[in-house]
């Protein structure tokens, strides 16, 4: 093989970041598909423009899912990355590894990939980046056997994901990892064969904080919360302010709805006027903490712009208790997806869905309530529709 | 064959001792200094030292944060939702000698509190199909830039970035304080044959958001209405034989003030700050240069706490535009679907 000239990439080389371009050249002894994606990469550099075709059904045995096809649009020039597919391995909740878990897994991929990884992608997943249609199957099969699984792609249920949650954070109202896990196992069926309209995806932030961006990137988001009044430790809020800190400045005047006020020696809550935004608690976090009745608020149809514009995920459930077995959450899931799969058009999200049928239609046949938690404001103008039987047929 | 349906390993098996004793019981946790958090418990403590990472890592750089976890970890670590590492330490007398050993491999601890956050970004040039910019190399170039502001925290508040390599979003980059997104700026080019053979005619029909395609049942192709697109590449996801792709004409367009946390102020959207910068390979000048300065007149001007969006939103966008000294442009004037909201239908405004 002639020897591998990048003066582009390896001005990326130098500086306090770590360098993806360093990283790599390191493999390009052992792995010819390494050469080849930092040529290829070089020539991108030169031309401004990438070189990379999707297409081709890739798979392995009974899934519909969980690999992208991938080739090179030169593959003459670069033959090691003709066929270059990444596999998306199904991340374990909260992205807590062991050291063997983790070297068990890149021994697979240095076996049968390009030994190049994504920890992680925007979905969650373990990304390994770059094999060969027939290396698919048998490093599926040793993944497997370790008890790894493939995640989503496609027009299915993406791999869920969580926050850290109870494993290391003190706000978690709810077990996002178990919650995580429990509807991944659930739902393997939808998350490996592509069934719907398109795809769907599920994050589950233990707070408000929403350390997933569940509200922004998940067609169906947790976001834990509480019902009761937030908990307040009026010896520790004392402490904060013995020891300099700045309670009017830091806590008081940034409250959202002034539901705090600070007497001088303490910290009054006007419990019905908190909106639960985790503000006081995130800078008094030895004072405060979420009251005792947790749970989570459910939101759906958050996205980014394709197609029709960027969505936040709208509040449809304010409160709901989220307990093992989930089976109020469970079955919400099914009846969206129901409807979903019953009116949605090819690619079409669950929020453009609704933004088309309208969220009346979607509350009623989904048997829901409106609620004035589910709007900032109520509509300014008179179009709206009656349902026959609200009217006088005669 | 192998065993299908199984899911992801189930997640305690991973947890450190004490993580697994202190489950749902922390009491509150500090940032020791930028980097290193300690989470405090009913029974135990847990120190987690975080490091910044390129998210395309090979197998050799995953097995250097695999040795470093063995020495001070006991053999446990995780991922952050920005793809960072944190080494779980559980002895605090093993927290200094890793923060040492990570200082002489030059791997970065920050990216706590006010800090710059990692950028969470998408594949680009490197394994992307539909990409206008490349990402890892913006990254890598911006990181460098504002690296003072990832190892420290003396930034008003956090500072998310993000970069999407096109508009497709995998990165879903919306809601961040500031946003690099890589754009086209001409329509696609339509190889007849190709369409005829390759893509369903109603598929991509449906796929543009604007209506610009039209079918031209002659040719067994399609029209597009150069005037009604905007360039979103939606249809050469669907149909490869409609290339966006156009080297002398894409580039990058930057967005800031967007936020996903519910503290204090809703969630928002990032807005347009920049409508176009050249794609410059391989250090992105005018791209680092721009988002320096956009980072620059934040720190000088917000209010401490303040997010990017919290600062331009108290002092109104048109103050914003003057401040930064950006040009104000057609381009920021919103014309898609739901445009009329984000006209000023007020009196109330800054000159």
């Amino acid at each position: 093989m002639a020897e591998l000239k990048t003066p582009l990439l390896d001005q990326l080389t130098t500086g306090p970041w770590p360098s993806f371009v360093a990283d790599m050249k390191r493999l390009v002894d052992r792995k010819p598909t390494v050469a080849d994606v930092l040529a290829q990469l070089e020539l991108s550099y030169e031309e401004k423009k990438g070189h990379w075709k999707h297409g081709g059904i890739v798979g392995v045995m009974g899934y519909g899912g969980g690999v992208i096809g991938r080739y090179s649009d030169m593959p003459e020039k670069f033959p090691n990355v003709a066929e270059f597919h990444t596999m998306r391995i199904n991340q374990p909740s909260g992205w807590f590894y062991t050291t063997k878990a983790l070297r068990d897994l890149m021994k697979i991929w240095d076996k049968y990939g390009s030994g190049l990884t994504n920890m992680h992608g925007s979905t969650g997943d373990i990304i390994l980046l770059g094999t060969v249609t027939d290396n698919l199957q048998p490093a599926f099969d040793e993944f497997s056997d370790l008890g790894w699984d493939l995640g989503g792609s496609g027009s299915d249920l993406r791999t869920p994901s969580c926050c850290v949650g109870p494993a290391r954070c003190e706000c978690a109202c709810i077990d996002t990892l178990d919650l995580c896990y429990d509807l991944t196992q659930e739902f393997q069926d939808e998350l490996h064969r592509p069934m719907w309209p398109y795809k769907f995806k599920i994050k589950i932030s233990g707070c408000a904080n929403d350390c997933v961006a569940s509200i922004a990137r998940a067609d169906f988001a947790i976001i834990g919360t509480w019902r009761d009044d937030l908990k307040i430790d009026q010896e520790a809020v004392r402490e904060y302010v013995n020891s300099g800190f700045d309670i009017q400045g830091v806590v008081i005047d940034k409250c959202p709805t002034k539901c705090l006020t600070w007497t001088g020696s303490e910290l009054v809550l006007d419990g019905s006027n908190c909106v639960r935004c985790m503000h006081c608690i995130n800078k008094m976090p030895k004072a405060l903490r979420p009251g005792d009745d947790k749970g989570a608020t459910i939101l759906v149809g958050g996205k980014a712009t394709i197609l029709q514009s960027a969505f936040l995920g709208w509040v449809i459930v304010p409160f709901m208790k989220l307990e093992k077995p989930y089976d109020e959450l469970k079955d919400l899931l099914r009846n969206i997806w129901e409807w979903w799969d019953e009116h949605g058009k090819v690619r079409e999200r669950i929020g453009e869905l609704i933004y088309r049928k309208g969220m009346r239609v979607f509350l009623k046949d989904l048997g829901m309530d409106p609620l004035p938690q589910m709007v900032f404001r109520p509509r300014a103008n008179p179009y709206f529709f009656w349902w026959p039987e609200e009217v006088n047929q005669g | 064959m192998a065993r299908t349906d199984i899911g992801p390993p189930h997640y305690e098996q991973f947890l450190p001792p004490v993580i697994k004793e202190n489950y749902g019981k922390w009491k509150y946790h500090e940032i020791l200094k930028p980097g290193v958090l300690k989470h405090v418990g009913e029974t135990g403590e847990i120190y987690s030292v975080r490091v910044g990472s390129a998210r395309l890592l090979t197998i050799d750089r995953i097995e250097e944060y695999c040795q470093l976890a063995d020495k001070y970890c006991d053999g446990y670590l995780r991922f952050t939702s920005r793809n960072n590492v944190e080494f779980l330490v559980s002895d605090p007398a093993k927290v200094e000698p890793l923060l040492a050993e990570l200082k002489e491999k030059g791997f970065p601890v920050g990216g706590t509190g006010n800090a710059l956050n990692n950028i969470i970004h998408t594949q680009g040039w490197v394994h992307c199909h539909s990409a206008a910019t490349d990402a890892s190399g913006i990254v890598k170039a911006v990181m460098d830039e504002l690296y003072e502001y990832f190892v420290d925290m003396k930034l008003p508040a956090k500072l998310k970035i993000s970069l999407a390599c096109c508009l497709n979003m995998c990165g879903a980059v919306h809601c961040s304080d500031i946003a690099i997104l890589g754009i086209h700026r001409t329509p696609p080019k339509i190889q007849h044959e190709w369409v005829a053979k390759q893509c369903e005619i109603p598929t991509v029909v449906a796929s543009c958001p604007t209506g610009a395609i039209r079918p031209n049942p002659k040719e067994k192709s399609v029209v597009v209405n150069e005037e009604k697109c905007m360039y979103c590449g939606n249809c050469y996801t669907m149909c490869p034989a409609m290339p966006i792709a156009d080297p002398d004409n894409d580039g990058v367009a930057i967005l800031v003030g967007g936020k996903v946390s519910n503290a204090r102020t809703v969630p928002m959207f990032s807005r347009l700050a920049i409508p176009y910068l050249p794609n410059n390979p391989p250090r992105w000048p005018e791209v680092t240069q721009a988002i320096r300065k956009l980072v620059e007149v934040w720190v000088q001007n917000a209010r401490p706490g303040e997010r990017y969006g919290e600062w331009i939103e108290r002092i109104g966008w048109e103050a914003f535009f003057k401040i930064a000294d950006l040009p104000f442009t057609d381009k920021h004037i919103d014309d898609f679907i739901f445009s009329v909201p984000t006209f000023r239908t007020s009196a109330q405004f800054k000159f």
